[in-house]
């Protein structure tokens, strides 16, 4: 049963109740400071909240089950760089961009994705974290460059429900991975994407793609879409090739969600242009389709129609395991709940911080 | 002894000590303050050790010169101010 969400914003991480068929905000949490994701573990009924404290850097917090209390955890940390490193990277935890639970054979293993480009894996419920090495120490990784943030950032981590060992991630900018050995070794997987804000001839180079976020369909887990910074596109070989789809109003955006058991069927929330971010004709719409991007729904129903400037940002858009409850939010702050499939959007507020995140669980 | 006074404003997030220290520089001083204590150490420094950007050190009143290498000389009456800088965050 779809029940509970969290949204983490600028100024705390909110907590939202369905309650007697009504959804309302029912419980806040950090209030005042930015939260810059939020994952709540359906294996064991852990949530987890990064925190991006301005002056004190990332920290990261865990509350129990059916503990009202949090406990500060263990970050991330980056090693000490090497004397003689030529990356003018820094090696400094700047932020945790995604949080995502590892395998359900995994009890405890959590994925951290930060900025600047670092993966980490948790065994141990976030007592304890790993930096990947092997992507981290891969040739090349210094080149990797930044898209939404000045520094690269992994944003998107999508584990294969049939093996945990297989873990696909997208990162801003330097493409698509993924690891079939659990991270000892890794391959680019954005073949068939398109940077067309480089020069032409390094457009279809895989590493230099920015994919805004890249989700996994559960049920059909070689089925990805990714939000591009240069439009949509969709995988059904598990990321070997990628293949665009154009949707109405616009393809692009930042936020992407699919159907947990329907892989044809996904949202998103477009924007005009990466150089205008905001809804097309200042009119707030979700766009869904529901076979594999032949066509498209536009939806409106219960969105702003009238001089509507929120932009949805790539995890400010999700679909419930219901494959009908979606929970939408923006970067000023409107929140938005539909029971159906996005037909029709109830507002749950117009007042938020500036969302960063939105998760059911 | 030099005293090390932390900002209030830590104390949002963890118990802040008072500490004082015979150490002869910035650096010493602060790793002699966060022996033991982990958590307190990443709110002021970062992966690398360093101060972090938005955190400022002011040494009997004067801004510490240096972010990395911490070597600012103290006295035996120094008085070390851990603030959040006004300039970020």
């Amino acid at each position: 049963m779809t029940d509970r969400a969290y949204i983490a914003t600028r100024k705390g991480l909110f907590e939202l109740a369905q309650k007697n068929g009504e959804w309302e905000i029912d419980g806040r949490h950090f209030l005042g400071e930015p939260v810059s994701m939020v994952l709540p573990d359906a294996r064991d009924g852990t949530l987890y909240a990064a925190l991006n404290l301005g002056h004190f850097g990332a920290k990261l917090h865990r509350r129990d089950p059916g503990s009202a209390e949090w406990t500060e955890i263990s970050v991330p940390v980056y090693p000490e760089k090497p004397a003689d490193s030529t990356d003018k990277t820094e090696w400094k935890l700047k932020q945790i961009w995604s949080l995502e639970t590892g395998g359900a054979d995994e009890p405890g293993v959590l994925w951290a994705g930060t900025l600047p480009g670092g993966l980490f894996r948790s065994s141990d419920r976030g007592d304890t974290w790993q930096l990947v090495d092997s992507l981290w120490n891969m040739p090349g990784r210094p080149e990797w460059f930044g898209g939404g943030y000045d520094t690269p950032g992994i944003h998107s981590i999508c584990v294969d429900p049939r093996d945990s060992r297989s873990v696909l991630i997208g990162i801003s900018c330097a493409g698509a991975w993924l690891t079939t050995d659990g991270g000892a070794s890794w391959a680019l997987r954005a073949k068939g994407m398109l940077a067309r804000y480089m020069p032409p001839d390094l457009m279809d180079q895989e590493v230099v793609q920015d994919p805004h976020r890249i989700v996994r369909c559960a049920a059909e887990p070689d089925k990805l879409w990714c939000q591009h910074h240069n439009g949509i596109w969709r995988s059904v070989d598990n990321g070997a090739q990628w293949t665009e789809v154009t949707a109405p109003l616009s393809s692009f955006g930042f936020g992407v969600a699919v159907h947990p058991r329907d892989g044809e069927t996904a949202w998103f929330a477009p924007g005009v242009a990466d150089q205008q971010r905001i809804p097309v004709d200042a009119a707030l719409a979700t766009t869904r389709t529901t076979d594999g991007g032949q066509s498209f729904t536009v939806q409106r129903n219960g969105l702003p129609q009238e001089h509507c400037y929120d932009l949805v940002y790539r995890h400010g858009l999700v679909v419930a395991d219901d494959g009908k409850t979606l929970l939408m939010a923006s970067t000023t702050g409107s929140v938005w709940l539909s029971t159906n499939g996005g037909d029709y959007w109830r507002t749950i507020s117009q007042n938020m911080p500036p969302v960063y995140a939105v998760r059911f669980g | 002894m030099a005293q090390i006074i932390f900002t209030q404003q830590l104390a949002r997030f963890l118990p802040v000590p008072e500490c004082s220290t015979q150490a002869p520089d910035l650096r010493s001083a602060l790793d002699g303050a966060f022996a033991g204590n982990a958590r307190l150490r990443a709110y002021v420094l970062d992966d690398q050790g360093h101060l972090r950007d938005n955190v400022v050190v002011f040494i009997d009143g004067k801004r510490s010169r240096d972010r990395v290498v911490l070597d600012d000389p103290l006295r035996p009456d120094s008085r070390i101010y851990i603030l959040q800088a006004l300039s970020g965050g």
